[in-house]
């Protein structure tokens, strides 16, 4: 039995079922990412675990008792809107302490527990002001405080960053962090942002349509997708998800993807049991720092492939450069060192590193297992 | 090229604009002339209006048709001048204006924050409400005040102001509700804050606007009213009523001086409200407009 | 294991609280509004005098009323009244909002002195009007003394024409309101679309007839919703401006409902009239509410 339990949960509107069956099991001090596209139904389950929306099937305990039609406040959970949600009419300081009042702490420890949250966020300075009078960044470290405070069993956040401009997003994702580290928290964070999810969590749930997709750690979601919307939902740029055919040679199984020209090349699979897959179209993932300029290949893989290509178009993004070629019909994009010198109808040799392809059947859209 | 105009894109010629200036100014003084007859002829002597010009301004000026008007002229049987109906009118309009808001803040709370199934049929229905001709329900409500012992009462006026206004006092607070973000109940609930609670130290806070709105229109209308004041007022009329009694009189001389004077008086409250809170009533009015 | 427990006794009373709170004025709307027009329908069909009687006597008081020449004025007077009020309210108040919208000098004068108006009771209007449009001492004597000796404007003593001077009184009243509406419409207008349509090679005229009035439609119909219910309403301004006068010739629904019900102790007439009158009004207002809650949800 986990620290926050969700059972078999289901939710219905009527005759419409938007979430299926979902079964987690939070251990304490977790770090759990709930991602998905909107829509996909994440944020009904947290505002489920948080009491906001009732229960359709199955039950939700946190530290073993079960929550189902327990009011939120009775919950010891606490949770950190994507608007804030500060009472525009209260200072910092009664935001914060709003939710120890209703609980009857009396005023001596509150302002103990303010003292101590405030000093940890560093907002002391702003504890007279109104929500009116905060930045954005501001504003998130009050609706945080207005959580810790609280000191609850378990942290809900829905969306923190959507509304910050993108640099402050990248701080207030590393500050989420470090208080996560230094506090040993239990939380359950909603993110429409893969990237999110990749840094922030221990493990994540990649949802669609009302299903788990897949829960793991952030590498096995990334390194090992579970089927196709994982492996093109996680990362950025996407998955290359390439048409090819199993072909066996020498007893080990190769992919056979056209070039530009539209000539076939082989590139030798790592997982043998391809083999069993011989002669049959599978799509081929392989991620976009796995194929390379030869220099810029991982020289600790066991299996990188050569590949000649014609480049469509490059893509100097500073850090790297991206190089879109046609792949079985399709475009793949490769990630190139920056000085990488590549232009655009010439054709390069690449490096693939095989030992990072995944195969997925086309037909289920589940990867095929490998040994 | 002419600078760009902000308000509009549209640029015309000298003639056209002074032609502008020109009807603007015709319409200015067709909605102030009552006024000024109104104002100019209660400060007259009787004479000055029967066998003078409405227009002219007074050669003597006096104060009496005011005194008059206020608490000494016939209104039906009684001498007793405007003043009791005022008095009526003030009575009838503070309870009613405070308690149909009150009900109206609450109503619209629920509805936009505690939404249930079949909500909107139940706004739906009470939105209907603000609309119909109240000559459907002068005879049972009729009925029903002399059942309830309170046919020509204050109280009883009261109570139909405040059953036919929380329409409206609800669609006002719905509609302001509405925008006002969810989440912030929710994250208050989370704090523990109970139905309330929530209302009294989250929304109420931030419902001065709206409140101001609901005020003045529930204000208006219900010192405006002359239907129910009527029907209802029995010996406890409102001001309307009694304005109309002394207007319409048969018996002696037609003191139009005092009319006028009467006139003003019953004008002033509402007139002193947009002087005031122009701004608010006309939000009033649209919000009345743009409905649902 | 169970699939769910029963929510405790809190959450339980939080689920119940709006709805007991909203429960008394749902409770007053449907008894006082809904139940009483229940009941005067139901009157409309019994033999009614002074009292409410529960006589049954079918379409009679329909037949009687439509056969009433009294009624028949006040649908005439109605109809004349509801049309040029709604028209003239409209033309004037979409004109004083296109004119005002030119970058006005004066505009924070001259709009309260528009608007005004809706803050006064008809009664007060009713009065005024009355005295200004008397041919002994206003509007008339006034330009006589003024030297138009041959000037004559006896409109409200004259029983083909005292319909009209309500439409004055009532136009005086709310177009200001009607002008605000507009104004709001056309300052909602994104100035961009105007700025395309010059460079389009667009006149003032054209812009207005074109892109501008059509852009107000929204406007148009609240205005007209408003306007058809004042107008059906409209009682107070009658009786204070003429008295349904003179004779009967300003007659009006309401009017009828009030005489035929309390003075002439006719209920089952006067609430066969009251419900034409609802009818009416419903006509026009369920689906314009309709439409209104719908496109809100959407």
């Amino acid at each position: 039995m986990g620290f926050l339990d969700i059972r078999n949960v289901t939710k219905s509107y009527g005759n419409v079922e938007v979430l299926h069956r979902v079964d987690i099991a939070v251990e304490e001090g977790e770090f759990l990412v709930l991602v998905g596209p909107s829509g996909c139904g994440k944020s009904t389950l947290l505002n489920m675990i948080a009491g906001l929306e009732g229960i359709t099937g199955g039950e939700i305990a946190i530290k073993g008792h079960v929550v189902n039609g327990v009011h939120p406040s009775r919950r010891n959970i606490a949770m950190v809107f994507q608007s804030y949600a500060l009472y525009p009419n209260m200072t910092v300081a009664q935001n914060m302490t709003f939710g120890l009042e209703m609980h009857g702490v009396p005023k001596p420890e509150r302002e103990r527990a303010l003292a101590d949250v405030a000093k940890l966020l560093q907002i002391d300075h702003l504890l007279d002001r109104k929500p009116g009078q905060l930045s954005g960044g501001q504003r998130q470290r009050v609706a945080m405080g207005r959580a810790l405070v609280r000191d609850p069993d378990v942290f809900l956040f829905d969306e923190p960053l959507s509304n910050l401009d993108a640099k402050l997003r990248v701080d207030m994702r590393t500050e989420i962090k470090k208080l996560h580290q230094k506090l040993k928290t239990t939380i359950v964070y909603v993110t429409h942002d893969q990237i999110e999810a990749m840094t922030l969590s221990t493990r994540i749930a990649v949802m669609n349509k009302g299903y788990v997709q897949q829960l793991g750690t952030p590498k096995e979601i990334y390194d090992t997708p579970a089927n196709l919307f994982v492996a093109t939902f996680m990362g950025s740029p996407a998955m290359n998800i390439i048409p090819a055919r199993v072909v066996v040679q020498d007893g080990t199984p190769h992919a056979s993807v056209t070039d530009a020209d539209g000539r076939p090349r082989l590139l030798r699979f790592s997982q043998g049991s391809l083999a069993a897959w011989d002669g049959r179209d599978i799509l081929l993932g392989i991620r976009p720092e796995a194929i390379t300029d030869p220099e810029g290949a991982d020289r600790k893989s066991s299996n990188i492939q050569a590949l000649t290509n014609r480049v469509t178009v490059t893509e100097p993004a500073g850090s790297d450069t991206f190089v879109t070629m046609a792949l079985g019909g399709q475009d793949a994009i490769a990630r190139m060192r920056a000085d990488a010198s590549v232009a655009a109808g010439q054709t390069y040799d690449f490096a693939v590193n095989m030992e990072k392809a995944v195969a997925f059947d086309p037909k289920t859209e589940q990867r095929i297992a490998s040994d | 090229m002419s600078a760009v105009t902000q308000d509009t894109a549209v640029s015309m010629g000298r003639v056209t604009r002074a032609l502008i200036y020109l009807l603007l100014l015709l319409f200015a003084l067709f909605y102030l002339l009552p006024l000024y007859v109104m104002g100019v002829n209660s400060v007259k002597p009787l004479a000055e209006i029967t066998g003078g010009n409405m227009m002219a301004l007074p050669e003597v000026w006096t104060l009496d048709p005011w005194r008059s008007a206020w608490s000494t002229a016939q209104i039906g049987v009684e001498p007793t001048g405007l003043k009791p109906y005022f008095l009526n009118s003030i009575l009838m309009v503070v309870p009613a204006v405070v308690i149909s808001t009150i009900m109206g803040a609450l109503n619209g709370y629920i509805l936009t924050k505690w939404r249930f199934r079949g909500d909107t049929w139940v706004f739906g229905l009470m939105l209907f409400s603000c609309f119909i001709p109240f000559q459907i329900v002068l005879i049972p409500m009729a009925v029903v005040l002399g059942k309830l012992g309170l046919a020509g009462s204050v109280p009883g006026l009261v109570l139909v102001h405040v059953v036919y206004g929380i329409g409206f006092t609800t669609l006002y607070f719905r509609n302001y509700y509405a925008t006002f973000p969810t989440e912030l109940v929710r994250a208050a609930q989370i704090d523990g804050a109970g139905f309330f609670q929530i209302f009294w130290r989250i929304l109420l806070p931030v419902s001065g606007p709206i409140a101001v709105v609901s005020i003045i229109w529930q204000f208006t209308n219900i010192w405006n009213d002359f239907l129910f004041g009527a029907s209802f007022g029995g010996t406890n009329q409102p001001m309307t009523v009694a304005l109309n009694n002394l207007v319409q009189s048969s018996t002696g001389v037609k003191e139009y001086n005092v009319h006028f004077a009467g006139a003003i008086l019953a004008a002033l409250p509402t007139l002193l409200v947009y002087i005031v809170a122009g701004r608010y009533f006309v939000r009033g009015l649209m919000a009345g407009s743009v409905k649902g | 294991m169970t699939v769910s427990t029963a929510p405790d006794f809190r959450t339980r009373l939080q689920d119940w609280l709006p709805k007991l709170v909203l429960a008394p004025s749902f409770a007053v709307t449907i008894l006082f509004v809904y139940g009483f027009i229940g009941f005067t329908v139901l009157l409309s069909f019994t033999g009614s005098k002074m009292l409410p009687s529960f006589k049954w006597v079918g379409w009679e008081n329909y037949e009687k009323l439509w056969a009433l020449p009294a009624w028949n004025t006040a649908v005439m007077n109605i109809a004349i009244f509801a049309s040029l009020y709604i028209v003239i309210c409209t033309a004037v108040g979409l004109m004083l909002a296109i004119f005002l919208d030119q970058k006005i000098r004066g505009e924070g004068v001259l709009r309260p002195i528009y608007l005004y108006p809706m803050a006064l009771s008809f009664i007060v209007t009713g009065t005024a009007w009355k005295w200004f449009l008397d041919p002994g001492i206003g509007l008339e004597n006034v330009m006589h003394l003024w030297g138009w000796q041959s000037f004559s404007f006896t409109w409200i003593k004259d029983g083909n024409m005292a319909i009209y001077t309500i439409v004055i009184a009532a136009v005086w009243q709310t177009s200001g309101f009607v002008m605000a509406m507009f104004l709001a419409g056309l300052r909602g207008i994104d100035n961009e679309i105007l700025k395309a349509a010059q460079i389009d090679g667009a006149s003032n005229w054209q812009l207005y007839r074109r892109i501008v009035i059509p852009l107000l439609r929204p406007a148009f119909l609240s205005a007209f919703v408003i306007l058809s219910h004042l107008a059906i309403k409209s009682y107070d301004l009658v009786v204070a401006l003429t008295g349904g006068g003179p004779g009967r010739a300003t007659e009006m629904p309401a009017t009828f409902m009030y005489s035929y019900t309390f003075t002439r102790n006719q209920m089952g007439i006067g609430a066969s009239s009251a419900v034409i009158m609802l009818m009416t009004i419903a006509a026009i207002m369920v689906p314009y509410l309709y439409a209104e809650m719908k496109e809100k949800k959407g």
